[in-house]
């Protein structure tokens, strides 16, 4: 059953999207990622205008990351100050981001931007993780492994220091700042939550516990994207309802299953497949930025 | 010499072309966008009018029904080989291209009309986008508006059909024409030529108009002109679903 998406102006089967948001739902439930880093590629290859992908993914991620924080509230692992100093941040970087945007947009390098950033954080992030994976499995198999100790880095050094009880950090503001900017701009520019790069960043460069990283960065992940859709709906007028709907039904539906199935799984296995997914999602990328396209023009709106 | 000779023909013959004319009807004139839209056929309906019986020796009758869409602007852009990877480069303004062109027809465009009257009239595929004359890059504008023409063929935006009208008893004609799903609103028109010796004698046009309906017509305005509150709205259904979700699977759990 075809349905009009009334923003992007396209007819696209209805089970399709509902399929696909169960799909990466299921995906972000199981491995505790939001999924637009692998949602918004699908978007465009199926034909949705990049700029309507991008906006409408961020609406998506407010609603998996709301119904994903709610879990986390209850478990008592959100760190609700560290999370509002990354949303300060994260807020001043999506700003730039979707001015960043706007003014691609007018030169038609959207699509370049948006495919570049993907390829470079996918492949730095991917590569990252399954290099850590692979040694932690290693690790696994030879008894008394040591734990990592705590260092003392530069960032230990800056000013503004603040207590975070619930990470029990003692640390200066500066880096959650950053980290939130950095965030910010790539949440509007690639349509991400930006999970992918945040946990990473909390747990090794905050030195954040494990256990807290994921809901820390939900609870900043909703009001970064939250205002990433307001940004672009007001300025770009590119999130589309009814496809946000839908993606939305079917990921709340597939986050669920897939947060059971993840349970199951060993971490250290979701982690490798995690890495495997993001990598192949890269490789493909990057394979369409270095092959020879097979249709050169593209159309665009005039006047822009 | 020759040209004087050929005026002087065509006003003599005129009055003979002229005793033909065409009459023409839409199974709709409205086609309404609405959330389950998936494309529409509209059946164009004609007759030929005669008030006096057509003269002996005279060529056979040809009909061609063009279907057109808005005319818009358009950036068309081709990718280049940069540093290793493809990305957009030169990029070309086409102020006046259709959202949607087909043409239907009795027989072989080329065979049937004139090369003058197809290009002035934009019958046929080939014409359908015009690019403005550029001084610059007037070889570079061919390739673009040839791709144009190639990826809105393969979008089903643009198509050529001919012989496909069956013309009965030289009065009679009928076709279908198949707007597809990603139509873009605005106000088309179905130009109809009756063309006989290559000539065009007689001609008329019926407009449709094509507008998003009910809730998509809502939404779309409102993403325009109330910005702020479709998004505030976008957002509510986000957390209205996002809450949903949780509860219910917390309740089934149980």
């Amino acid at each position: 059953m075809l349905i009009y998406l009334p923003i992007a102006e396209v007819s696209v089967n209805i089970f399709v999207l509902l399929g696909l948001g169960g799909l990466v739902g299921m995906l972000s439930g199981i491995f505790g990622v939001g999924g637009g880093f692998l949602m918004t590629p699908i978007l465009i290859m199926i034909g949705i205008p990049p700029a309507v992908a991008v906006a409408t993914e961020a609406n998506q991620i407010v609603a998996s990351s709301f119904s994903g924080v709610l879990a986390h509230f209850k478990r008592k692992t959100v760190d609700i100050k560290m999370g509002l100093i990354l949303m300060l941040g994260g807020l001043a970087g999506a700003t730039l981001g979707v001015q960043i945007f706007k003014y691609l947009k007018s030169i038609g390098q959207v699509e370049l931007l948006v495919t570049l950033s993907y390829v470079m954080f996918l492949g730095l992030v991917g590569s990252m993780m399954f290099v850590e994976s692979l040694n932690a499995i290693r690790r696994s198999g030879k008894p008394g492994a040591k734990p990592k100790k705590k260092k003392h880095t530069w960032i230990h050094g800056l000013p503004f220091k603040t207590r975070f009880r619930t990470s029990g950090l003692y640390i200066s503001v500066i880096p959650p700042i950053l980290v939130g900017v950095a965030v910010g701009i790539l949440a509007a520019i690639m349509g991400v939550g930006g999970g992918f790069i945040m946990v990473p960043a909390m747990i090794y460069m905050l030195g954040m516990p494990t256990k807290v990283v994921v809901g820390t960065s939900l609870f900043q992940i909703i009001f970064v994207t939250a205002y990433t859709t307001l940004s672009h709906a007001m300025q770009n007028f590119t999130v589309d309802a009814i496809l946000a709907l839908l993606l939305i039904i079917g990921g709340v539906i597939g986050a669920q299953i897939g947060t059971r199935i993840g349970v199951k799984l060993k971490a250290e296995q979701l982690r490798i497949l995690l890495a495997a997914m993001v990598l192949l999602m890269c490789g493909k990328l990057a394979l369409d930025l270095l092959l020879v396209p097979s249709e050169l023009f593209s159309i665009g709106a005039g006047g822009e | 010499m020759l040209r004087i000779i050929f005026i002087a023909v065509s006003i003599i013959a005129s009055p003979l072309i002229a005793q033909e004319d065409v009459v023409v009807d839409l199974s709709q004139n409205r086609v309404d966008i609405t959330t389950t839209f998936s494309g529409s056929n509209i059946f164009v309906f004609g007759a030929v009018k005669r008030d006096t019986p057509l003269p002996e020796g005279i060529g056979p009758l040809d009909v061609a029904i063009v279907v057109e869409g808005p005319l818009e602007t358009i950036t068309v852009r081709k990718k280049e080989k940069k540093l290793g990877i493809w990305v957009n480069s030169d990029a070309v303004e086409i102020q006046q291209a259709p959202s949607f062109f087909t043409i239907a027809t009795t027989g072989v465009l080329e065979d049937m009309l004139n090369e003058g009257d197809l290009r002035d009239y934009a019958i046929g595929l080939d014409y359908a986008v015009r690019p403005q004359p550029m001084d610059n890059m007037v070889g570079e504008m061919e390739s673009f508006a040839e791709a144009v023409m190639r990826i809105r063929e393969d979008d089903g935006l643009y198509s050529q059909r001919e012989g496909v009208i069956n013309l009965t008893d030289d009065t009679l004609f009928e076709v279908a024409i198949a707007l597809p799903a990603n139509l873009v609103e605005g106000d088309y028109t179905a130009r109809v030529y009756l063309i006989r010796d290559k000539n065009i004698v007689a001609d008329t046009s019926v407009e449709i108009t094509v507008r998003k309906a009910g809730l998509e017509v809502w939404l779309y305005d409102l993403s325009r002109e109330n910005a702020l509150i479709y998004g505030l709205l976008s957002l509510l259904v986000a957390l209205v679903a996002g809450y949903g979700a949780s509860e219910l699977f917390r309740r089934l759990k149980r």
